[in-house]
Order: C-alpha cells, then structure tokens, then sequence
C-alpha cells in the first residue's frame, strides 16, 4: 500500500544521476565530452539498464506471496541505485504499463542495514488501482523497476537515539513500514527496546506476515503483540490502547494506517500532558498528538495531502469529481480554491506566482510543472486522473480536488 | 487516391499563394474541428506498448550508429572505413535531429512518462539548445503557422515568402542565401532562436539575450570540441579523415534538415494569415490554419522516419503532440476528411515540393 509521507516524494527525476560506484563515475567524466549532449550512463543504460546512474533501475528477483492480495517484491538495485535506506522509508518504484512508466511508492519492508544489495518491498493489490494488481499478480522475476531513492521521515532513529519504550500503532498495510523496523530491531546486537505492536487487520488470513510476526512475538522477548481481527472485533479504541498498553501516552509512538486509526490516537492522547518539544524541522506535520510523547504518523496515499487542515474530508478524491478544488504550490507554500474550469497555470498567476507558460492552448508544453499529488482534469477532454508524480501541461489541466504541484 | 479527387484537392497550383484576407469562416468549421478531436482522442487512447517499443528502437538504433560511426571514423585511413563511419554518423545525426530531438522536444512521447525520454529533459546533437528552441518552434512557430508577423519561421526573419513581406533590396540576394544557409543550418538555426529582433523591438531583455548567448556559446563549444578536435585526436593517425567525416556528417544533416523544414511550409500552395485571421481563433479555425499552412510529401517508410515523420508536417501541425510514429496511419484519415469538406491538402513528391519551394524563394525575391 503506498503511504503518503509528510515529505511527498520528488519524482526521480530532476535529482542529480549518483553513480553508485566510483569507477563508474570516474568513467563517465571522462567519456563525458565525447558523448555530449548525452552522457554516458545513456549508452551504458542501453547494454545494461542496471548500470545506468541517470535512470536507477532494479530487478525484480522473485516475488512472494503474503496473502490473497498482497505479495513481496524482492528488487536486486542496479549499481545506479543511490543505495541504503532507513528502516520505514518508502521506496518510489517506476512501474511499466502499456508503454507508460507509472510512480508509485511503497514502503520498504526489508531490514535496513542487511548485507547484500536485495531490498524488499510489500505491496497489497488495490482493487480500484492498476499498478499495485500488477505487482502483485502479474510481476514475473526478471521485470525492471525504475527507482528512486529511498524517502521519508517515519523513520526508526540510528541504534544510539533509539528510545527504550517504543509503540507501534497499525492497520492493514500500514504496519509495513513497520515490518522493515522491526526486522532492523531483530538485528541489531544487545538487548533490544521495549516494543508494543498493536495491529489492526480484518482477518488472520488477511494480515501481512501473519507467521512472521507471530513468530518474531514468541521468539523475541522484547516484543509484545497485540493482533485484532477488526472484522469479528471491530475497530481499534482508544479503550483498547489503554488496555492493551497502559503506559502508551509515554512511549514514543510510530502510527500507520488510515485517518481514523491517526484520529484516535489524537483524539485519545488528550490527557493533559505536557506538549513534547519537536526538534526542529524533523518529522513535519508528524508530532501532532500534542499529549502522545512523540508521535510519527505516516498516511495512505489517498488521503488528503498534510497540509490541508484536517477538517477536510479525506477518502479517494473522485468524490469530488466535477469541482475543483484547493491548489497548494508546494515550493512557495502558496494555497488557493481553484475552479474545475481554471487551468492551473492561470490559479498559479492569479495567486501572483511566477509560473512557466508558452502558447496557452496545449500545444508547446512550455507549461509543464510536476504535479505532486492529486487528481486533475484535462479541460480538452474532461478526463479526470491520478497523476502523482508527473509533469502536467497545466495550461489545459484544472483541478479535481486537492492539488500539489511542485511549483 | 485518384486524380480526379488528387485534382480537386489541389485544384491548378495557385500561380501565386493565396494570402487569406480576413473570411467568415465557414459554417461547419467545428464540425470538421470535432472530426479532428475525435481523431485525436482515438489515437491518444491507442498510444501503447508498441508505441513505446518504438521509440525505444529508434533510440538504441541511433546510438548504435552513433558508436559504429565513431570507431569506423577512428580507423578512417582506410577509405572502406571512412566511407562506413560517414555513412553511419551521417544517418546517426539525422535521426538523432528529427525522429528523436524535435519529435521528443514536443512532448510526443511524454506520455510514457520516461524522465529519460521527456521533453523537459532531452537535450539534442544540434547547436541551438533544447529550451530556447522549444521556446521559438513549439510556441512561436506552431502556434502562429504562417501568420505573417507572428510566426517569425515564416522566412525565418531573412527570407520574404509572402507578398505581404514588404520588399527590400537585400531580397534580391535571398536565392543565394537561403542555398547557403543549408550547410550551416543548425548555425542559422541557434543564431535565429536567440531573437535578436525581439530585443529591437523591446519584445525581449538585453539580459535575457545575454544569458542565452552564453548557454549558446557554452553548448557550441562542447559540441565542436567534440566533432573537431576529441574524436580526432582519439582517431591518432586517421585524425584528419576523421574530422572530415564528423564534418561532412554535419554539413549533411544540416542540408538535409533544411531540405525537409523548407518543404514543410514554403512550398508554393502554401497559404499564409494575417493577424487579423487569427483574432479569436476557435479550435476549429486554427485546425484549418494548420492544415492550409502545412505541406506533406510522399515517401516510403525510410524517408519517413529520416525526416522524423515531418513528410506528415500537415498531420504534424494538426496534432503536434502525437508520436510521429502515427503520423502515417493518420495521415489517409486526415486527407479524406479534408477531401469531404473541401480543405485543401498540399501533397506531392519530395523533389516536386522541394522545386516549389525554391520557385517561390526565387518569386518573392523580386518585388509584388
């Protein structure tokens, strides 16, 4: 399941190429010249995609089943790849369909510092999506991946600031960045912390790593479980937190899953304690629990963008189909209500931004701006799409619900 | 196509072009619009898999040459080598130009959403850089076809190829210089994209120019350092023949790109619009612009790709932002509707709208 991070993940592009090893890079300085306008990483990309440093790349060495809907992907990065991770950062994987690369990102479900260069990604089929049925049923070993480099800040700390009382709160695929700290845990040497896991699933056979997870809760001492089966027991409570872990308003809290589980923590850790000190520029829009001790929050995909007040009715944006919607300029944090009919150039430059534009009318691409999140329409033909991640003309694209464009 | 239609397409070669005045429109200008729409959206919705082998293909094929060109060229002693490394930087450059640079600096191939093969991101073997041609090309030119005074392609600010051009003296001269532009034409080309003439007319910064003429100067650089002096002296003892090659290469592409750009809108059944035309242009008046403002030629698969599908400059210039590889499945469609509805299609053989274009190179030189 993608997670939205705070930080929306930049599209690989525009990031300068990193050639991962040293050869390589001194190499290509030196062929540079004669390959000019090009580089040479674009002749190495065609005899090896994998070597290529501009357009990361991996493959696909073998995907494994998890439950009826959901499988891991295990991805050997190519040498381009900036590689290394952070345990419950999310990896932006280009995805080819039909002859159009789609970015999504999932969270990396391996242990972040496991030798080797395999990384694992774990992603749960959306029935209404196109990408993730793909990964899941129709990904054979030897399928190439674009990738990004591993992004966001749900992230567990290095071994020497790690707090020695940890919660983790999940749902469904939520608890997937959360799988990738846990097996970081297991491998770190000592004692580990002091870790709760209460997490949410709607049946046994439907929860991502089942055995794992029972398995790690028997064998671990400093591990303790708590499974709920939300379609016999239903949702998780703020009662229920306070049962299953009485001391949860003093331990330092990573929640994953959808808005309600997010809300109940907040809602529930009113209880009048001190507001913690959040280090500056860490964790934005994280610790919002004021009363939870510190609290890392990470979002599926489909909910609102973290910016917008929370009032703002969350759940997949084709509800608001036909109108328009708030457009949020990511990099001068400008904000403005535009129309279904109002391109998004021109609700760019009636909120006085400098935006790119040529011949107004979708022809020259002079416009183009990537769209960070959202959905827009195309004023051409009223098609309405996801298009994270992807340069749009917004000369002819308008909003269709809430918009992030990078810009 | 039979003659019969052939001849009411393209009734007697105007003996001069018709430059419209402004003209009701007429009356089923958006009907023909919506056909064209419908056409667009089918082909948009067909754009796959196969699409993208494409374009991939050409890019693997073009580099291959490339590389085949330069180590034939580093050996180029021997005359069976040079002739091969000519052959193949020749042809490596001419795709590079046409198939692949202007067609992906349209967004033709956006869609795939490639960062590696992007119009924001491609740069091309060719001395103007990308962005300061998508900005005179894509915006300008395809925007304004042929409207005299606003599409500065018209003649590219030194020819006169409407007799709404006032005439100058210098005119007289326009043969010669337009048959010596086209061994230089990407110097011509880099030099026109810095509008120099926008800067007079206070369209543009002296700044602006500055900055551009640096990213020029910094771009020519590299790309002659690369052809005349790098693989040269990589080539040791074959140095001399190898820069011969590289250079013959260049003057080979330019001439040929000059060649398919000319054909593409001078040739003489070519119309051209006023200022007044365009004012409040709906969707389907400016489809009939394009369509009148553009000419095709015939070829076979070969030439078709070598001129980046540009053979199709009519379909090119109704949907600029579809993949060239279309542009010949469109192409019939394109030509039967105009035929329903009485447009004009300007079509012919290579040689005979190259002979055109030169007869009216030569017409407007002299006065009226």
């Amino acid at each position: 399941m993608p997670a939205f991070s705070p930080h929306p993940p930049s599209p690989p592009w525009g990031l300068p190429g990193r050639v991962g090893r040293r050869l390589l890079s001194v190499l290509g300085t030196l062929t540079a010249p004669l390959t000019t306008p090009l580089s040479p990483d674009d002749y190495l990309g065609l005899v090896d995609p994998l070597l290529c440093a501009r357009h990361p790349a991996g493959v696909v060495t073998a995907v494994r089943p998890e439950t009826a809907d959901a499988a891991t992907l295990v991805i050997r990065p190519g040498l381009g790849w900036r590689g290394g991770h952070r345990a419950g950062q999310f990896l932006p994987v280009g995805v080819e369909l039909d002859g159009v690369r789609h970015w999504r990102t999932y969270s990396l479900t391996s242990a972040a510092d496991a030798p080797g260069r395999e990384v694992t990604i774990t992603v749960k089929a959306d029935p209404r999506g196109k990408v993730s049925p793909h990964l899941v049923h129709r990904t054979p070993p030897g399928t190439l991946l674009r990738l990004g480099p591993a992004q966001g800040e749900f992230v567990l700390p290095a071994p020497g600031a790690t707090p020695d009382r940890l919660l983790f709160v999940t749902a469904g695929s939520g608890v997937t960045p959360v799988m990738g700290m846990l097996r970081t845990l297991v491998r770190r040497p000592g004692p580990g912390p002091d870790v709760v896991l209460l997490h949410s699933a709607p049946a046994p056979d439907e929860c991502l790593f089942h055995a794992e997870l029972g398995h790690l809760a028997h064998e671990v001492p400093w591990l303790r479980l708590h499974l709920r089966y939300t379609r016999t027991a239903g949702r998780i409570t703020g009662r229920d937190i306070d049962l299953l872990c009485p001391d949860w308003r003093s331990r330092e809290t990573w929640a994953c899953g959808p808005e309600g589980l997010l809300d109940v923590l907040r809602e529930h850790g009113e209880a009048g304690r001190p507001r913690a000190e959040r280090p500056a520029g860490e964790h934005p829009g994280g610790a919002e629990g004021p009363c939870v001790r510190r609290l890392h929050v990470e979002r599926f995909r489909l909910a609102a963008p973290a910016a917008l007040p929370s009032a703002t009715p969350l759940g997949p944006v084709a509800a608001n189909d036909g109108a328009g919607g708030r457009v949020r300029f990511a990099r001068s944090g400008v904000e403005v209500e535009s129309a279904a009919s109002v391109p998004l150039l021109e609700a760019g430059e009636r909120a006085g931004l400098p935006m790119p534009y040529g011949c107004r009318r979708g022809i020259c691409f002079g416009c183009l701006v990537p769209l960070v999140s959202g959905r827009v329409r195309d004023l051409r033909t009223g098609e309405v799409r996801d298009g994270d991640g992807e340069l749009i003309q917004t000369c002819v694209q308008s909003a269709a619900g809430p918009v992030v464009l990078d810009r | 196509m039979t003659s019969t239609v052939r001849d009411q397409l393209m009734p007697t070669p105007p003996s001069k072009p018709t430059t419209a005045h402004p003209l009701e429109p007429p009356p089923w200008t958006d009907e023909f619009g919506t056909e064209l729409d419908r056409l667009r959206a089918e082909i948009v919705a067909g754009r796959g898999a196969r699409d993208a082998r494409y374009i991939h293909r050409v890019i693997a094929v073009q580099r291959g040459l490339e590389a085949g060109g330069r180590i034939a060229l580093s050996v180029s002693l021997l005359p069976p080598a040079w002739l091969a490394g000519t052959a193949m930087l020749t042809t490596a450059k001419v795709l590079e130009n046409m198939e692949l640079g202007h067609n992906i600096l349209h967004g033709q191939w956006d869609w795939m959403g490639d960062p590696a093969v992007h119009s924001t991101t491609w740069e091309w073997d060719f001395l103007t850089p990308a962005d300061a041609w998508k900005h005179t090309h894509n915006h300008l030119h395809h925007t304004y076809t042929n409207v005299v005074g606003r599409d500065r392609d018209l003649g590219y600010t030194i020819l006169r190829m409407s007799p709404e051009q006032p005439w100058r003296p210098v005119y007289l001269l326009q043969p010669l210089y337009a048959a010596l532009l086209a061994p230089v034409f990407e110097w011509g080309i880099a030099l026109y994209d810095l509008e120099a003439d926008a800067v007079t007319a206070g369209r543009k910064s002296v700044r602006s120019l500055f900055g551009e003429i640096g990213r020029l100067f910094r771009k020519g650089v590299r790309q002659a350092a690369k052809d005349y002096v790098l693989f040269p002296l990589l080539a040791g003892p074959s140095a001399l023949p190898c820069l011969l090659g590289n250079l013959t290469a260049n003057v080979l592409r330019n001439v040929w790109a000059h060649t398919v750009i000319f054909c593409g809108h001078f040739p003489g059944d070519v119309r051209t619009f006023s200022e007044a035309d365009i004012e409040g242009e709906t969707r389907g008046q400016w489809y009939l612009r394009q369509i009148q403002g553009s000419a095709d030629f015939e070829g076979g698969f070969l030439l078709h790709v070598l001129s980046g599908n540009l053979g199709h400059q009519i379909e090119h210039h109704v949907f600029p932002d579809l993949p060239s590889s279309r542009y010949a499945e469109l192409a019939p469609r394109v030509r039967s509707l105009c035929a329903e509805y009485g447009v004009p299609y300007a079509t012919g053989p290579l040689w005979r709208q190259y002979a055109s274009m030169w007869g009216r190179v030569v017409r407007y030189a002299v006065p009226g």
